[in-house]
Order: structure tokens, then sequence, then C-alpha cells
């Protein structure tokens, strides 16, 4: 009898990455910020989405990742690209509506979704002075659907983030509006290490949608500083496939800057 | 206009758009030779005390032979527009900063800028006004475009915004919140550039960032170019004028003057130098050698490079795509 094939072994930025590519739909616009977004930008165009339209922050659109950006402004993003125009028009694309998705991070998530970037502890005396906005707060503001990729912990995912760098669905249900962003905007995932979340359509807060391959839903919870909301039935998502991993180890990132 | 809210960040350099007309009123559109030495640029048009800005982001198109030369002669006390990454840390890491508007200052792939942490968190930079991307190129474009303040939907109902001196007004035809930028008027903007002319007509391949709008928003302009043409290649392809020589007060002759950072279509970023300036961040000590060595340890550009190696620079310029054009068919 033929033993089955053995399940691939991955590390936990190449689960990330291969979880953020299955969400970029094909013939779709996302807003690719730096890291981990734009490897599963890539990988998602060499597998299920070769017209997935590429935005980079400082002008670049619908380039073909071929070669690894390392920097948002880098050749990378504009290499066979449709334009290479600047940052304004990029913006002003966001502002009319034209983006699908946007793919962010931060240090810290609250169960509403809004990400710190910023600084830890209070903003004039920091403990820790971190990046700041970038095109994070934009992203968050226009795209229809904002995707955050984060490391799951309690530090990280928290009742209350100290800055908020980037909105979220801020204090609950109609916030956004009343602070006059765009209506039906507002964040649609959070892909991290040990599951996939999304949001309650009423509260507004996270719900688990999925776990990571092996991880049990308590983990998740153990790993979490704020109650959780759960989906009628929490999936777990399969596994990177020997494909996905071949391409992004071979193709995406051959040279391992990132995985 | 009725106003909701409003930043309690400082506005460091408040817009005066009338004084910004009377000095470009003043300035000269005489096509004069403007080829000068990083120095002399940096010494004639730079003060302490004096707002700056750079641009691009990140490791691209970085005018880091003026930002050297603004370190080796030792201009203190810089208010800076805080967009970068390459710039903004030998600035940090030299100490010269006071105040920044700031929307993102770090390392990308390699994470938090060190330099950022040790000079905010001692309260060396004693203020820092949070913005967006959007909304700092905004605040060029405003500028640029001669008005006092421009509307955004970014930064609504964040912190960022609140740490900002935007500020939230009823938009007074439909009466929804909206958040007005204001304007941002440099003393000195420095601007890389593929190729100028000695009168200071400047063209950039491939993305321009935010180039055009800060080259108009900056009362004075210093080019640095990886190439001097002539004149008539911007007359033979005026569309390709991303900046037009009367915005300019020096053009500087620089090749290589991205590095470590990458010049699209010529050379690439320069990884294990980047690496070595990460590592060298973490410490004030190694920093301090690292600035020794590349910045106050050379005289100049031309230093700098001979002490990186002609072979080291000419192996960034293989497996770039040369795909661009020649501007002048």
């Amino acid at each position: 009898m033929k033993n089955p094939a053995p399940a691939p072994e991955y590390n936990p930025n190449e689960l990330l990455i291969c979880t953020a590519a299955r969400l970029m739909t094909d013939n779709c616009t996302a807003f690719i910020g730096t890291g981990i977004p734009m490897l599963a930008a890539s990988l998602a165009q060499k597998l299920h989405a070769p017209t997935l339209v590429t935005i980079f922050e400082f002008g670049g659109t619908g380039a073909i990742l071929e070669e690894l950006p390392i920097a948002v402004g880098g050749e990378c993003t504009f290499h066979r690209a449709i334009a290479a125009s600047g940052i304004c028009d990029i913006m002003e694309t966001a502002h009319r509506g034209w983006v699908d998705y946007g793919f962010i991070g931060g240090a810290q998530i609250d169960p509403y979704g809004n990400l710190n970037s910023t600084v830890i502890g209070d903003h004039d005396h920091p403990k820790a002075r971190l990046p700041g906005s970038g095109g994070g707060n934009d992203v968050g503001s226009h795209c229809w659907r904002t995707i955050a990729i984060m490391h799951h912990d309690k530090r990280r995912f928290i009742e209350k983030v100290d800055f908020i760098t980037t909105p979220g669905y801020l204090s609950g249900p109609g916030a956004r509006e009343a602070a006059g962003l765009p209506p039906d905007t507002g964040p649609y995932r959070v892909v991290s290490n040990l599951a996939v979340l999304g949001f309650h359509p009423e509260s507004k807060r996270m719900m688990l949608l999925a776990t990571q391959p092996g991880v049990s839903v308590q983990e998740v919870i153990d790993n979490t500083g704020f109650e959780l909301l759960f989906a009628d039935s929490v999936e777990e998502n399969p596994p990177p496939s020997m494909e996905e991993l071949r391409i992004l180890r071979e193709e995406v990132d051959k040279y391992r800057l990132y995985i | 206009m009725e106003v909701l809210q409003s930043g309690i960040g400082k506005l460091i350099r408040p817009p005066d758009l009338n004084a910004f007309r009377e000095w470009n009123r003043k300035k000269t559109k005489a096509l004069v030779d403007k080829r000068m030495s990083e120095a002399e640029a940096v010494s004639r048009f730079i003060h302490d005390g004096d707002y700056i800005g750079t641009e691009l982001y990140g490791t691209v198109r970085c005018p880091m032979s003026l930002v050297n030369e603004v370190i080796r002669q030792g201009k203190k006390d810089l208010l800076v527009a805080g967009q970068g990454v390459f710039e903004l840390e030998m600035l940090l890491g030299a100490g010269l900063i006071k105040a920044m508007d700031i929307t993102y200052v770090g390392l990308e792939v390699y994470g938090v800028s060190n330099v950022l942490r040790r000079e905010v968190e001692s309260g060396r930079v004693e203020t820092c006004v949070e913005w967006s991307n959007a909304a700092f190129a905004g605040r060029f474009k405003a500028a640029a475009m001669g008005v006092p303040f421009i509307p955004l939907r970014s930064m609504l109902g964040t912190d960022t915004l609140k740490y900002s001196s935007a500020k939230v007004v009823r938009d007074p035809f439909t009466g929804d919140p909206i958040c007005l930028i204001p304007a941002l008027i440099l003393d000195v903007g420095l601007i890389h550039v593929h190729r100028a002319d000695q009168y200071g007509n400047a063209q950039i391949d491939g993305i321009s960032g935010f180039a055009a709008e800060m080259a108009r928003a900056s009362k004075k302009l210093i080019l640095s170019a990886e190439e001097i043409v002539d004149c008539e290649e911007f007359r033979c392809r005026p569309d390709r004028t991303i900046i037009p020589y009367y915005l300019v007060d020096a053009v500087v002759h620089a090749p290589f003057a991205s590095h470590p950072g990458e010049m699209c279509y010529l050379y690439r970023r320069d990884e294990p130098q980047i690496k070595e300036w990460v590592r060298a961040s973490k410490d004030p000590k190694t920093t301090r050698a690292y600035l020794d060595k590349y910045i106050y340890g050379v005289k100049n550009h031309q230093e700098y490079l001979a002490l990186i190696g002609e072979e080291r620079l000419q192996s960034l310029r293989q497996g770039v795509s040369d795909e661009e054009p020649s501007p002048c068919p």
C-alpha cells in the first residue's frame, strides 16, 4: 500500500502569505503595502489572479510582480505596469472609489479593526515611537474592503489600541459615516497566523471565521485580548498546498528575503 | 464654515500664500547657469532652523548627496517634512531635527527606525505632528495650487487627525464632515532627478512620487541630477518636464546620489549597505561610527562614491531594466 503524500511543512510567514493571497481575487484593484501584502499579491498573480491590479501608493498601477518589490516606491512596483504616476493620482483614485481591497498591517488592532502603527504609550511621551500612518490611514479610509495582516497575540489583539492610526469601525456601527468616511467601507478580514477573522454585520465587532490548520478555537481565544464573536460554523483553513509553497519559494521569494 | 474638530498638533509652519506669491514674483526667470557643488548649494540655500523636505520615499530616488552635505555642514534645529527612509535616518542619526511633520519614518522591510525611536523617545525631537501620506502629499498640493488648504476624506475619526493640525469642518455644500489640511510651504526642497539641464529643467523617469507638488511648494529648490543634459532635450520633449527651471535655485550633478537607495532604470539599491546602516543604527556609538565613516569622514559626494568603490557601484547597474526610451527620439 502506498503511503499518502506527507503534509507540506511551512513557517508562519508562508502561512500568512498563502492565506492573504487566497483573498485576492482576479480583475480587482488592490492597494498593496510593504512586506507580506507584496508577496501575497505576487503569489495570487501567479496562481488564480493574473489580472489582479496592484496599486502602490507612490504611483505604480497594474505592475506584474515578477521580481519581489522591497520598497513601496521601488522599480518593481511599476514593472510592466499600466501606469507610473505619482502619489496624488493614486490617493485620488482611492478617494473616488476605484480601489476594491486594501492590505495593511499594524502593531495593535482592537475589536472594531482600528489599527495602531504610531506609538505605544502616550503620544507626546511615547514608550515606543513607531513609524506612523504612512498610507495606512488612507487605505483604511478609502478602500472598499480593508484586510489587515497581523501576527496574533494578546499584546497585538487588544481591547483598546494606544492610538488609532488607521480607522476600522471606530467606536462601532455608524461611527465611520458619522466621522465623514465614505459609506460601506471598512475592515473586511483580519488574516493572522492563528485565524481568519471578519466583522459582525451589525455590531461591527471582530468575529472568528476560520482557524488556521491545526489551531484550536481555544488557542485563538487565549491569544486574543478581547471578547471574540464566532461565526455560526467556524471552519478550518486548508493548509498551504505544495503548489502554493513551490511558487512562493521558487518564484515569488527565491532569495528568501521574507520567508 | 462650522469647525467640528481641530487637531491639537502644532501648525509648525503656517502657510502665508501672499508672502509666497511675493517670494515667487522676485525669483529670477532668466536662463542662468545654476550648476554648483553640493557644498555651495547647501551653504547658500539652507540655514539653521529652516523647514526642509526631501523626495521620494523609501530608498528610492533619494537626494542623499545633498542630505549628507547638510549633515557635514551641521545645519541644525531643522524642521522637517518626515516622509522618507534613508534621508530621515541620516538627519535623525546626526541629531539635527528639532520638529517634524511625520507620516512615516521607518525601515520598511527592516522594521521600525532605531534613530527615530531614540530621537523622539528622548525628546530631542521636540515635536511630532501626525499626518497620513495622502494628507502629506495633499499639503504640498495645496501649496502648489496656491491655496491655503484643501479638503480630504482621510484621517477622519482617528488619532492621526487628533494629533495633526488639520481641522474637520461641516462641508458648506453637503453638510457632511470633511477634513481640511493646511498648505505646507517649504523653505527648501531637495529633489533628486534622472536628468536636468544647467538652468534647472528636470525630468524624472518612472513614478514621480510627489516631486511635482513639492517642487512647486518650495521657496527654494535644490536639485541633484544623475545626468546634466542640454536644454535642447527639454525643448524637443516639453511634455516630459516635471520641474520647470524657474522653480530651481541650484543644480548639482550627482551620479549615484540615491545610493544606497535605487534609481529606477539606472541602478538597484545596495542591500548590504542598507543592512550595515540598520545594524549600526541600533546603538548610538555605532550610529556615530557609520556617520563618521560615510559622511563626516569624506569631503564630498565624489569621495563617498570612491569609498563605496567603482566595482560595487557598477554591480548595482546590472539587471536593471533598460526599457525607458531616450527622451529625444
